[in-house]
C-alpha cells in the first residue's frame, strides 16, 4: 500500500514575531523520492524543514498558521506527540553535530531516550544504522572513540546514522554538504540515493548541481514563498517562472 | 616618525605597568604563605594531625578541628550543590527571561553580596535558635550552605551557557524530552564548570570563620553526629590567636588550613582532568 502524499502542506505560514519567514506554502511530498528544496540565504528553506519536525518550537515569539500533515494526521494537533513526531521525521543539519561522546553513544543515543538499554539490541541498532549510512567498514574498530576524532565527512554520515538508528519515516536533510570536500560529498549523495528505498527524503541542496544530481522533484523558494515546483528535469530545464529561470542560470543568488 | 615614537613609547609603559601588576600578585601569595609556613612548618608532625587539642589548644594537635572542617564542608556541599545546580538549570534550561528569572537573579546577586558575619547572624537566629539546631555541624554546614549557593549558581549558569545551543537541537530532533535533553545532552558537558564552582565553595567553607563561630560553636570535642558543636581550623586559628593561647599553634593550623586546600584542588583537578579525558 503506497500513499501518494507523504507529506502536505496547505497554506502554510511561520512568523518569526513579527517577521513572516513562510508565505503561504502550498506543497505536497512523495513516498521514497527525494525532494529538493533549494533558494537563495533566507528564502525561509531551513523554516519549512524545522516546521515538518516542529523544532521551529523551540524558537521563542514563533508562531504559525496553516496545516502539515504527515500520512493524512495533523503535527501541530495537541494530540500528536512531539517526541514520536521528532522520531518519524529525523533532522540532518547543515553543520555535522556530533555530540561529545563516543561513536557508539551517538548513534545509540536516540535510542536509549525512548528506553532501549539492552546491549545486544543497542549493538544490532548502531551496526545497521552505520551500514545504512555507509559508515560501518570505516568506524567498526574504533566504536568506542570519541565522534569527534572523525573526519567532517564521517561525522554528517554518522549524523545521519544517529537518525536512521530511529527508523525514522522521512528525512530532512539541511545543506548536509555544506561543511565537506567534493570526496565525502559524494559519498554522502551516494548514501542519499540508496536511502531513497526505504525513507521519504527532503533534501536542502548544497548548490543547484546537487539538486539535479540527486533529487526527483524540486521546489524553488524566494523570499519565504514558494516560486514553482516540479519535476527536477522540468524546473532546470523548463521552468515556468521568470525568477527560476534567473535563479537557476545564475542570474542571481 | 614621532607617531611612531608615541606609540613605541605607550607600549613600552602599557608592558612595565602590566609586569608590575602581574608580579606584585605573584608576590603577595609567596608573601602570604612564606610568612604563614615559615611560622607553621616546624609545628606540623603526625602527631599534630591526629591528637585532639589539649588545653584549650596550647598543646596537642588539631584533630578535632580538622573532622569539624571537613564535616561542615561536606555538609554545605551536599545541601547547596543539588539547590545551586537546580537553580541554574531552573535558570537557564526552563524558563526564558522573565520576571521570575530576575527575580531570582537578583535575589542570589544580593546573597553573594552579604558579608559572611551577616550569614552567621542569619543562622544563629533562624537554625540555631528558632529551629531550635543548637550550635552543631548542621546548623553551621547550612548556614555555609546559604553562603556558597550564588557562587555554585552563577558558576553553574555560566557553564550551562556555554554548551552549544546544537547539543539541544540535537537531543531534541532525535526524540528527547526537556529532561532527557538536560541531563543527557547539556548537564554532562557542564560538568567541568560546575565542578570548579564546587571547588571554589569548598575553598571558601572552609576558610569561613565568622559565619561558624556563631552557628556550630567552638567545641574542641570530636563531634560524634549532625547535632554535636564543633570548632572548625579556621575558628580554632582565630581563637588561638586573638586570645594569645599559642601564636605557634595558631600558625601550625594556618599551616594545615592552606597545605588542606592545596590538597583538594590538586586532587579535585586530577579528578576533573580525568573526566575531561575520558570523555573527549
Amino acid at each position: 500500500m503506497v500513499q501518494e502524499k507523504k507529506i502536505v502542506i496547505q497554506a502554510f505560514n511561520f512568523y518569526y514575531n513579527s517577521l513572516q519567514a513562510l508565505q503561504n506554502i502550498n506543497l505536497h511530498v512523495r513516498p521514497n523520492e527525494i525532494f529538493a528544496i533549494f533558494g537563495p540565504a533566507r528564502s525561509g528553506k531551513t523554516t519549512l524543514l524545522k516546521s515538518l519536525n516542529r523544532l521551529t518550537d523551540l524558537v521563542y515569539g514563533s508562531s504559525h498558521a496553516g496545516t502539515i500533515l504527515l500520512d493524512g494526521a495533523d503535527i501541530y494537533d495537541p494530540r500528536m506527540s512531539l517526541t514520536q513526531l521528532r522520531r518519524r521525521v529525523g533532522m540532518v543539519f547543515d553543520l555535522p553535530t556530533p555530540l561529545p561522546m563516543s561513536i557508539f553513544d551517538n548513534v545509540a543515543y536516540g535510542s536509549r531516550l525512548s528506553g532501549t538499554t539492552q546491549r545486544r539490541r543497542l549493538n544490532e541498532i548502531v551496526e545497521r544504522a552505520l551500514r545504512s549510512a555507509v559508515l560501518w567498514e570505516e568506524v567498526k574498530d574504533r566504536l568506542n572513540t570519541s565522534a569527534l576524532r572523525l573526519s567532517g565527512g564521517q561525522q554528517q554520515r554518522l549524523c545521519i546514522a544517529r537518525i536512521l538508528a530511529l527508523e525514522p519515516e522521512v528525512l530532512l536533510l539541511d545543506e548536509p554538504c555544506s561543511g565537506l570536500d567534493p570526496v565525502s560529498t559524494a559519498s554522502i549523495e551516494e548514501t542519499l540515493t540508496k536511502l531513497k528505498e526505504n525513507y521519504t527524503i527532503i533534501l536542502v541542496p548544497h548548490n543547484i548541481q546537487q539538486a539535479s544530481r540527486v533529487a526527483d522533484r524540486a521546489g524553488f523558494f524566494l523570499n519565504g514563498e514558494l516560486v514553482e515546483e516540479g519535476t527536477v528535469y522540468q524546473i532546470f530545464t523548463v521552468p515556468k517562472d521568470r525568477r527560476t529561470e534567473d535563479y537557476v542560470t545564475g542570474r542571481f543568488g | 616618525m614621532m607617531h611612531f615614537r608615541t606609540r613605541f613609547i605607550t607600549q613600552g609603559i602599557a608592558k612595565i605597568l602590566i609586569w608590575v601588576a602581574a608580579l606584585s600578585t605573584i608576590g603577595v601569595m609567596i608573601l602570604i604563605l612564606f610568612q604563614i609556613l615559615k611560622e607553621g612548618l616546624p609545628v606540623l608532625h603526625l602527631r599534630f594531625f591526629l591528637d585532639s587539642p589539649r588545653s584549650m589548644g596550647r598543646e596537642g594537635g588539631i584533630f578535632s578541628t580538622i573532622i569539624g572542617t571537613l564535616a561542615l564542608t561536606v555538609v554545605a556541599i551536599i545541601f547547596a550543590t543539588p539547590l545551586g545546580v537546580g537553580t541554574a538549570i531552573f535558570l537557564r534550561e526552563y524558563t526564558r527571561e522573565s520576571r521570575i528569572s530576575r527575580l531570582i537573579r537578583f535575589g542570589t546577586d544580593c546573597l553573594a553580596g552579604i558579608p559572611s558575619i551577616i550569614f552567621g547572624l542569619f543562622g544563629f537566629v533562624f537554625f540555631v535558635i528558632t529551629l531550635n539546631m543548637g550550635w552543631s555541624i548542621l546548623s553551621g554546614g547550612l548556614t555555609l550552605a546559604a553562603m556558597i549557593l550564588p557562587t555554585i549558581i552563577s558558576t553553574t549558569e555560566e557553564a550551562l551557557k556555554g554548551i552549544p545551543y546544537s547539543f539541544r537541537e540535537v537531543s531534541y530532533s532525535l526524540g528527547g524530552t526537556r529532561w532527557q535533553t538536560v541531563t543527557r545532552a547539556v548537564l554532562p558537558n557542564a560538568i567541568p564548570g560546575i565542578f570548579t564552582g564546587i571547588i571554589l565553595s569548598v575553598g571558601r567553607s572552609i576558610g569561613e570563620t565568622a559565619a561558624v563561630i556563631l552557628t556550630a560553636g567552638s567545641s574542641l570535642i570530636i563531634p560524634t553526629s549532625l547535632f554535636s558543636p564543633s570548632r572548625t581550623m579556621a575558628v580554632h586559628f582565630y581563637i588561638l590567636a586573638r586570645e594569645g593561647i599559642s601564636m605557634e599553634m595558631a600558625y601550625g593550623t594556618g599551616a594545615t588550613l592552606i597545605l588542606l586546600v592545596l590538597a583538594i584542588n590538586i586532587v579535585a583537578n586530577w579528578f576533573l582532568n580525568r573526566y575531561i579525558r575520558h570523555r573527549a
